[in-house]
């Protein structure tokens, strides 16, 4: 049972995911889905089996490939009021549509002077890590979190799974929604009932005295078991997970730091302009005085990344990169536990 | 564009007789106001009144006045940026039309969009849009959304999406045709082809530069008609829009004129040739309706002048409702960025710090 009493069921991130797509399918009749092979396939990760069948094909909408088309039909729906949540299939594909996502969605409501809004989820299963190489690995999140009129969720958990992307559905803007694929056979605990997050929000989900790690994602899930592997040796980490790319909760984040006087950021994507950039300079300017160290970034090397697994493994940020980056600051910092 | 010029004296000979009389002047009145108020955006514009790009209808008065004749109340109007004189026949005021190309509050968005980006929904003008064929995937969208809130039949919604011969070219026009065939969308599209892509030929852009004929490969019935003939285009457009309503099929109209001015108003068009320059003068439809219309006795000279001074009074005003209307203040700045509010949205103005003091 949760402090609210409700239930708590263990669940892997895959089946928060569906579960909460069935329970807006089922709440709202303008909500449907649309993506490629979402339908007869039942989704290229299996998101949304079984619901074809259930909802029929309106709801649950095949598309062909063209990402560009229906990417902008969902905008247009949701411009009329629908609330499309679409499916593509990788982020990768996303930049096939990228004129409809940043030069339409992002920009409507504003353009038109708040006449419109585009009530529209976009899940987009990313991230590394699965031999697939350059064109099928990237983490492309920034490109979304720089534009204004975009929101950008990354959930870590599958708790935050339902509840961040139930928050995104109910929400009349364009919600770019995150899914690391290394996450999606992930388990955790998931309350029943209505969950709806509150977005733009980081979460500290771990506490900590010694150094705070910022994450987001599965960076997040590395980030806490490097956090337990630590604090055997006596260092005390506290994790924040961002949960949120765009709004930025920059409050959380140099609370944070302010009180651990050190951090590091492990992020997914590539070091250069990457989300740990933005985070760095935010820590710079709000907890300047309080830092003890420069603040570290472990991120992916910047390469396209390599088929081969050794030269992928070398490539992607990973639990020992990131303990040897905070043992750097601590041993900077002389650090005694 | 001679195929398109041989065409040019069928319309002349065609006599209007059968329509009557008050909708004649009606369409007249409609494509002069539209002529009038294009004539002094350019100048407004040369006066830096107005800002950005902006393209004008100059030369299309008919096509725009035959579309929107044929669309109903409640249809949806998805255009291309060049969309002043649609905006006004969907009968947004002139006046707020022109406070958004002077970027003022007053205007239809309150100066956020300008002259690109028209857009109201009492009207369900959806959108000018400045990137070209960025509204078509929208616009099939839409029409998508309207099957799931009603059957077709006589009295369904249906939308209208207009796009440049320009546009025909791009990846969103054939993958939107592909989905509004495949699912049966109640949308019409409808090209128009001024000839000119800015100041690339339709026959050096497109690989089949009839264009009608784009709609084969998606099954969707296509039409060509004469851009400059106001009654040719709305009985096209209304058939088009007939079988969209009660069917659910999707249609392809192209309605073919000559581009009078540059692309936007600081083009000279030194790529055009002569000869172009004096066939698209010579097409000219508003001054050859006009012509029509005495030559059957529709109205008279005096009375075409008193239209043509109307309008020209009604555009002075919304000029005067413009320039007097208030500018835009940037404590609105970020007021319509999202329209669910959520924590931590910035607000910070260049050179604000991103944290508040400590």
């Amino acid at each position: 049972m949760t402090q609210d009493g409700s239930n708590v069921r263990t669940m892997t991130f895959r089946k928060a995911l569906s579960e909460t797509l069935r329970a807006e399918l089922l709440r709202d009749e303008s909500v449907f889905l649309i993506g490629e092979e979402i339908g007869v396939f039942e989704g290229s990760y299996k998101i949304t089996a079984g619901l074809l069948a259930e909802f029929g094909p309106a709801r649950v909408r095949d598309t062909p490939i063209s990402e560009e088309g229906f990417v902008g039909a969902a905008i247009g729906a949701a411009m009329l009021g629908m609330r499309p949540v679409v499916e593509i299939m990788t982020i990768n594909f996303s930049l096939i549509a990228i004129d409809q996502i940043v030069n339409h969605a992002a920009k409507l409501r504003s353009m038109f002077g708040g006449q419109v809004s585009v009530p529209l989820v976009i899940r987009m299963p990313g991230g590394g890590g699965q031999q697939l190489a350059a064109s099928h690995s990237q983490n492309l999140e920034v490109w979304y979190a720089h534009i204004p009129g975009l929101k950008v969720l990354a959930p870590s958990t599958p708790a935050d799974a339902k509840a961040l992307l139930t928050a995104a559905i109910r929400d009349d803007d364009p919600v770019i929604f995150l899914e690391n694929l290394a996450l999606y056979n992930t388990k955790g605990d998931v309350p029943d009932g209505e969950q709806v997050a509150e977005i733009g929000r980081a979460a500290v989900v771990r506490a900590g005295t010694d150094l705070t790690v910022v994450s987001y994602s599965r960076g997040t899930t590395t980030a806490l078991e490097v956090a337990r592997q630590l604090a055997q040796d006596g260092v005390s980490i506290e994790v924040v997970d961002l949960r949120s790319l765009r709004p930025l909760d920059r409050e959380t984040i140099c609370a944070s730091v302010r009180k651990t006087t050190r951090a590091v950021v492990f992020e997914d994507d590539w070091l250069s302009y990457g989300i740990g950039a933005e985070i760095s300079a935010t820590i710079g300017e709000g907890a300047f005085d309080f830092l003890d160290a420069p603040v570290r970034r472990v991120a992916a090397a910047e390469v396209p990344l390599p088929y081969a697994k050794p030269l992928e493994r070398a490539a992607l940020p990973d639990a020992a990169s990131l303990i040897r980056v905070i043992r750097e600051v601590l041993d900077a910092t002389r650090f005694e536990g | 564009m001679a195929g398109i010029a041989d065409k040019r004296a069928a319309h002349l000979e065609r006599r209007p007789d059968v329509e009557p009389v008050e909708v004649l002047r009606d369409y007249y009145r409609r494509m002069s106001l539209v002529r009038a108020f294009e004539l002094r955006a350019s100048e407004m514009y040369a006066r830096a009144k107005i800002g950005g790009y902006c393209h004008l209808n100059l030369g299309e008065e008919a096509t725009v006045v035959g579309l929107t004749a044929a669309l109903r109340p409640r249809d949806y109007l998805f255009t291309s940026y060049r969309d002043h004189g649609y905006a006004l026949m969907r009968g947004l005021a002139p006046g707020r039309v022109m406070a958004e190309l002077f970027g003022k509050t007053t205007g239809v968005s309150g100066g956020r969009g300008g002259s690109m980006h028209l857009f109201d929904t009492d009207s369900r003008v959806m959108g000018g849009y400045g990137i070209v064929g960025g509204q078509i995937p929208l616009a099939t969208g839409a029409a998508l959304a309207l099957t799931y809130r009603g059957e077709p039949g006589p009295d369904a919604d249906v939308v209208m999406c207009l796009l440049g011969d320009g546009a025909t070219n791009i990846g969103g026009f054939h993958e939107s045709l592909n989905l509004a065939g495949l699912w049966g969308l109640p949308i019409v599209y409808v090209v128009v082809n001024n000839g000119l892509g800015m100041g690339t030929s339709v026959e050096a852009a497109a690989a089949e530069p009839e264009l009608f004929k784009r709609g084969c490969s998606y099954r969707i019935r296509g039409q060509r008609v004469d851009g400059d003939d106001v009654l040719a285009v709305r009985d096209a457009a209304s058939a088009a829009l007939e079988r969209a309503r009660t069917a659910r099929e999707p249609g392809l109209v192209e309605a073919t004129s000559f581009r009078l001015r540059g692309h936007s108003v600081v083009d000279p068009a030194r790529y055009r040739s002569p000869e172009d320059t004096v066939l698209a003068r010579s097409a000219d439809p508003v001054p050859a309706f006009r012509a029509r219309l005495i030559s059957t006795g529709v109205v008279d000279e005096a009375e075409a002048t008193a239209i043509d001074e109307g309008v020209d009074l009604e555009v002075s005003a919304a000029v005067e409702f413009a320039d007097k209307s208030p500018d835009p203040t940037p404590d609105q700045l970020f007021a319509y960025v999202y329209a669910t509010p959520v924590a931590h949205a910035s607000d910070a103005l260049p050179g604000d710090p991103v944290m508040d003091a400590i």
